[in-house]
């Protein structure tokens, strides 16, 4: 056990800050927030190599792992970057390598230098962010596939070439067997987008799937045995939503002790009240203890499906619960400043409130975890 | 980063957890079954029984008979102690006594006391506060005027958990009072035998007696018994008490609680189904366990983190503070697990303090809820002790957010 980063890792972390530092200010944040769905600093990630930071190079990546993911997401998540790196980088790559190995290279390498852009869509409305509720259908038609449903929140999908829909050909919603995923051109008659805005103004969409054909290539994997790999991309993508929200809410307890320290009411800096100050406290506790189950959820994704699952519920549960927490007392903090569009402060809040809603919010993991538990 | 499982920590838990069974006599571990506080000849046997087996103490110096093993390890061993119900020992004597001697204490401090510790032969109780000084330990008033070769000591101490024990007494006195607060302090070592030492049990709001006072009436303490130097008591006690951050978080003991509020929910039938299927239940005992779960990982973090990192203060800051809300909250959930029978009073019946007209006890199952009212009761001292959680906050705000 070591929790100390490698050289490599710093060197990435220093990397990443440095960047975000200088290209990827508070303006720079809300500006890209505020535009059009457009590849915006894609091409600039995969320069850097970011795109494939969290994948070994056996993977295609550069040597990395879910460690790097969390050290991009951390640094993603504070300067509230809006480019959909993690279906890009991780969920994709995750899904696509459990469920074709070595098969899945091309797409991998493509996705890693940005040539394409392949995304998730993988959740459901009922599912409320568990991939296993799967209503929407797939039959054989001919050779190919007939697809029909619909999908929801799908990450970064007004700017997609491809989704990988999941859906099912026998069964019930809910049961283990029977979800095939399947390459969807986001060009494909039958498909339409109804895209949308998360409440942090990141591009989402809705795919609605009418009598989608499909050719006999398009399904990866077995037919009706991918519910563990998508399972498996989704924990990976649920660890890198934790990690953008220990960047945004670590960035928010250290701007809200700067305002405490220079905001001045009853002639002296409002940190000097001690109710402040005990807040404070719990604010770091709660920043500390996420750093913590970051770390518990990177060492439950190297373990077997039941223990990473769990571990993961774990994380995603408590993350998602101490975010929110420092999110709204940093606005409370700032008084009635905390309430304007001005300040950073509520910008991260609200991409801690999409992060710890997306793929499943703190009572879905709760209950997954109880499920679970012994 | 690297959190691959190791199979050679599994197998030390496995072998650890082995020797644990084999050493623990089944009356002991029977005994603390019920969440009693464990008894005096108990605490004494089983450190005996551990250190014939080199196991009293692997967290100390190897020099001092502790062992070489790593942070994780020494973690693994204590979660196992508690899983196994193996007695509580004297942890004022082995967790905040022992490392002080070793880092300040004399050679024959050293020489003569850790062995005793090891061996049980001693029982410590600590003497830092005062009815006059609480959060405000600098301002202490309990008096030590040096004649000759001795300190003749004045004054009282309280709050000394298990005291009616103790043999000895760690204790924070003033050497000078014409300097600041902090600095006119010293820590010297005092027999409870000695001539002017008396005690007087505290009954607190749980029914128990683990509380006490002690009065010093003019006891003559040799020299020799000053620890390192006069006047640095203040740095010697503040290292005490960082020195127990980690163990403060109680993560292992919580864990064990853990376990037992589950076996409480699986026996116990609410409208004949078993309480650990009502899913409101269990979503609370999920929530619990993985608040817990995000405490062991900080207290992992802590152990693997080198003494001048500079941002030790900060995680070792949870863990006590959060370490405090969770043996409360899980002591809370035991009571509650029992539903309208978690009201029902049950106090030690091996305590002879108990009063007489308390000895009636009601019929609970299993015997693991024994106790359980009363321990809830006491928990809630957790976060008054030791700095209360007001007293951590406001360390933390100053210390590491610099307000």
């Amino acid at each position: 056990m070591n929790f100390e980063q490698t050289d490599d890792q710093t060197a990435l972390a220093d990397s990443l800050h440095r960047w975000m530092d200088a290209e990827h200010g508070f303006e720079t944040a809300v500006v890209r927030a505020h535009s059009s769905a457009d590849p915006g600093m894609l091409p600039v990630f995969a320069e850097l190599g970011w795109l494939g930071a969290a994948l070994s190079e056996a993977e295609g990546g550069f040597g990395g792992g879910a460690p790097e993911a969390a050290i991009v997401g951390e640094a993603v998540g504070r300067a509230l970057v809006v480019e959909p790196w993690i279906p890009l980088a991780v969920q994709t790559p995750r899904t696509l390598l459990a469920l074709a190995g070595e098969a899945a290279r091309p797409r991998i390498e493509a996705l890693v230098s940005g040539e394409r852009r392949l995304v998730p869509a993988v959740t459901e409305t009922a599912g409320r962010g568990a991939p296993d509720w799967v209503e929407t259908r797939a039959e054989r038609d001919g050779d190919g596939w007939r697809l029909t449903g619909t999908k929801s929140l799908v990450l970064g999908a007004p700017l997609a070439d491809a989704f990988l829909v999941a859906a099912r050909l026998e069964g019930a919603p809910g049961d283990r067997a029977g979800v095939a995923l399947f390459e969807t051109p986001a060009q494909t008659e039958g498909l339409s987008l109804h895209p949308y805005r998360l409440v942090d103004r990141r591009a989402v969409a809705d795919l609605d799937l009418a009598d989608v054909r499909l050719p006999a290539e398009a399904l990866i994997g077995p037919a009706g045995g991918a519910l563990e790999a998508i399972e498996l991309g989704c924990d990976h993508a649920r660890l890198a939503l934790c990690a953008e929200i220990l960047g945004a809410m670590d960035a928010a307890l250290w701007m809200t002790r700067d305002y405490l320290r220079t905001r001045e009411q009853f002639g002296r800096p409002i940190g000097d009240f001690q109710a402040l100050q005990h807040r404070m406290a719990e604010m770091l506790v709660e920043t500390e203890l996420t750093r913590s189950m970051i770390f518990q959820g990177l060492a439950a994704l190297g373990r077997p499906p039941d223990a990473r699952a769990k571990g993961i519920a774990a994380t995603k549960a408590h993350v998602a619960r101490s975010g929110l927490f420092v999110g709204r007392q940093a606005i409370q903090l700032h008084g009635g400043m905390g309430m304007t569009e001005e300040l950073k402060v509520g910008h991260l809040y609200r991409r801690i409130m999409a992060n710890a809603g997306l793929l499943g919010d703190a009572d879905l993991h709760v209950a997954r975890y109880a499920e679970m538990m012994d | 980063m690297d959190f691959a499982p190791s199979p050679d920590d599994d197998a030390f838990r496995a072998e650890i957890r082995a020797t644990i069974d084999r050493l623990l006599p089944a009356e002991m571990k029977a005994r603390r079954l019920a969440d009693f506080d464990t008894a005096e000849a108990d605490a004494r046997a089983w450190i005996r029984i551990l250190d014939d087996a080199g196991l009293a103490v692997p967290a100390w110096p190897v020099e001092h008979g502790g062992r070489p093993w790593s942070p994780l390890r020494k973690f693994i061993f204590a979660q196992e102690l508690q899983h196994a119900r193996a007695p509580a020992v004297d942890r004022i004597a082995t967790e905040m006594v022992a490392p002080v001697l070793w880092t300040f204490g004399s050679q024959a401090q050293k020489a003569e006391l850790l062995p005793r510790i090891r061996r049980g032969e001693d029982w410590w109780g600590q003497g830092f506060s005062e009815p006059g000084s609480g959060s405000d330990l600098a301002s202490l008033r309990t008096r030590a005027r040096r004649e000759g070769d001795e300190y003749v000591v004045d004054g009282s101490k309280i709050w000394t958990t298990d005291g009616q024990y103790a043999d000895w007494l760690i204790v924070l006195v003033r050497t000078d009072p014409n300097v600041k607060p902090q600095r006119g302090i010293s820590m010297i070592l005092i027999e409870t035998s000695r001539e002017g030492v008396s005690q007087r049990p505290i009954e607190s709001i749980d029914g128990g007696w683990t509380l006490n006072q002690f009065f010093f009436d003019g006891v003559r303490v040799p020299v020799a018994n000053l620890v390192g130097e006069e006047g640095r008591g203040w740095d010697y006690a503040k290292f005490l008490l960082t020195n127990e951050r980690t163990t403060s978080a109680e993560a292992p003991h919580t864990r064990r609680d853990l376990e037992q509020l589950k076996r409480i929910a699986r026996t116990a039938v609410a409208r004949g189904r078993p309480l650990i299927e009502d899913p409101v239940f269990r979503a609370k005992i999920a929530q619990l366990e993985i608040d817990l779960t995000a405490l062991e990982w900080s207290v992992l973090r802590v152990l693997h983190m080198e003494e001048r990192d500079p941002r030790l203060g900060s995680v070792a800051s949870v863990l006590k503070m959060r370490g405090n809300d969770l043996t409360q909250r899980v002591a809370d959930l035991c009571v509650d697990a029992l539903g309208d029978m978690g009201v029902a009073m049950h106090l030690d019946p091996d305590q002879p303090q108990v009063r007489a007209d308390d000895r009636l006890w009601p019929p609970l199952a299993p015997q693991e809820a024994a106790g359980a009212s009363a321990r809830s009761i006491f928990r809630r001292a957790a976060s008054i002790y030791g700095g209360s959680n007001e007293i951590q906050r406001g360390i933390v705000a100053k210390a590491i957010l610099g307000l």
